[in-house]
């Protein structure tokens, strides 16, 4: 078996990391090697770096900042924002880590996981996925981190999962964008329908604001992981206290 | 402390060159058959496609060299299969690894549907004592992820529970490997590191 993984994501925009209420107005929450730090000692069992402007004002990452990170840590992290190619891809790993995230540009071009699976392996390869339901059905929406950018991105959502799995995507990370910031909960019913479509691991995203939203996405939904960043980031949560928590229900975690 | 990181196109270098350096060791990362031929100890890392792996050490010139090698030498994730002497990877029949280790990697298909690759942090059972085992608590978690999982047999020193037995720490003579990532496995990863820089040549 393994644990189930506490994900802090860090959203970062010019070297600071943030987060805003629904992806709408940014309040810097503070410097991400710092962050990245304190989250390894907090015991989190892996960190996701999303650089959230890359993608809609065509940027890429800065590959020198990935290799700051990795030099500091000893788990897993995930670097996302801006990668449309296998080479950017490769250099990412290359720089020290472990995994590449794609969203938009895996929508506009599905043969990039396929092309990233096939040269550095399936499990390097995350796709990221923004969803949020739309007349009754659940579909995907690209270019996320600017408002004025964001779109519909013509799939319905649990079709792309399987695409992606078929191309070769090694994990998916499902961020139900009505629930982003919103510190409500999960979103249960589409994860949990998610996870029924799925046989790669699944992350879950979008909507944790208490100890019992970890619990019931674990337990319910049955994801790999639970992955959060203002409820971390403002310490309204601590780390410890949460796995201690899901611990005490059952749960398996890292301690 | 120096170690040759073999450094081929198919690995997380940099990942596993960090985390040495982090111990004070001095690393030297390297596709110079030669120099691996000299080296105190060497790592074979490795991630992605075994086949592309074999493909890349071989037009390299590194096979022999790896094969000859007498001193610590430890395979970490896709480095520890390639120890073995075939996968069911690929198409068709599959690819010959290295063949340090008698067996075949086959594909993960874990019992009770779990997701595959295995990702995550799974708990590290010890099956017998070894030196790079030392300090490390029984029961300790290690990072996994991957798709594919080594024969369990004599060789395997400590095991990993995922829906069947993964093999997670295997040895043969002077060669170890770890199919979880030493190098993102916090403080045990760190101890089984600092314990094979600590290994006497």
């Amino acid at each position: 078996m393994t644990a189930r993984r506490i994900i802090p994501c860090l959203d970062v925009k010019d070297g600071r990391v943030v987060k805003g209420v629904k992806f709408v107005g940014h309040t810097d929450m503070g410097d991400a090697a710092e962050l990245a730090a304190r989250y390894r000692d907090a015991g989190a069992d892996e960190l996701v770096f999303y650089d959230i402007t890359a993608s809609p004002e065509g940027r890429t990452l800065d590959y020198g900042w990935i290799k700051d990170i990795a030099r500091l840590l000893d788990i897993p992290f995930c670097v996302a924002g801006g990668i449309r190619s296998v080479d950017q891809a490769a250099r990412c790993l290359d720089h020290g880590a472990d995994k590449v995230s794609i969203n938009s540009p895996a929508l506009e071009r599905p043969e990039l996981i396929a092309d990233m699976a096939a040269r550095l392996g399936s499990q390097c390869v995350v796709v990221g996925v923004d969803s949020r339901l739309e007349d009754g059905e659940w579909v995907v929406h690209k270019y996320t981190g600017d408002p004025d950018a964001r779109r519909h991105a013509g799939k319905r959502t649990l079709d792309w999962l399987d695409e992606a799995q078929n191309l070769g995507a090694g994990e998916i990370v499902l961020n139900c964008i009505d629930q982003d910031g919103v510190r409500k909960g999960y979103d249960i019913a589409q994860l949990s329908a998610a996870r029924a479509r799925l046989t790669i691991p699944l992350i879950a995203s979008g909507g944790a604001g208490a100890p019992e939203h970890f619990r019931d996405v674990f337990e319910q939904a049955d994801v790999s992981g639970a992955l959060a960043a203002s409820v971390f980031h403002t310490g309204a949560i601590a780390i410890p206290d949460l796995k201690r928590y899901l611990a005490d229900q059952g749960l398996e975690m890292r301690i | 402390m120096e170690v040759a990181v073999i450094a081929y196109g198919a690995g997380n270098v940099a990942s596993v060159q960090f985390a040495l350096e982090r111990l004070g060791a001095t690393v030297r990362l390297t596709d110079d058959p030669a120099v691996i031929a000299e080296a105190e100890r060497v790592i074979l890392p490795g991630v992605g496609a075994a086949g592309y792996a074999m493909s890349r050490l071989t037009e390299l010139g590194l096979v022999e060299p790896i094969r000859a090698f007498s001193r610590p030498l430890l395979g970490v994730c896709l480095g520890q299969q390639l120890l073995f002497g075939r996968s069911e990877e690929g198409e068709g029949e599959g690819v010959d690894l290295l063949d340090l280790i008698p067996g075949t990697v086959t594909r993960l298909e874990p019992a009770g549907d779990l997701p595959v690759p295995h990702m995550g942090w799974s708990r590290l059972t010890r099956d017998r004592d070894d030196p790079l085992l030392e300090g490390v608590a029984d029961g300790a978690y290690a990072y996994f992820v991957h798709g594919f999982v080594c024969p369990d047999g004599p060789a395997t020193l400590a095991r990993a529970d995922y829906g069947g037995v993964v093999p997670a720490m295997v040895r043969s003579a002077n060669r170890w490997g770890c199919q979880f990532h030493p190098e993102r496995s916090a403080e045990a990863g760190a101890t089984i590191l600092k314990n094979f820089l600590g290994l006497s040549c």
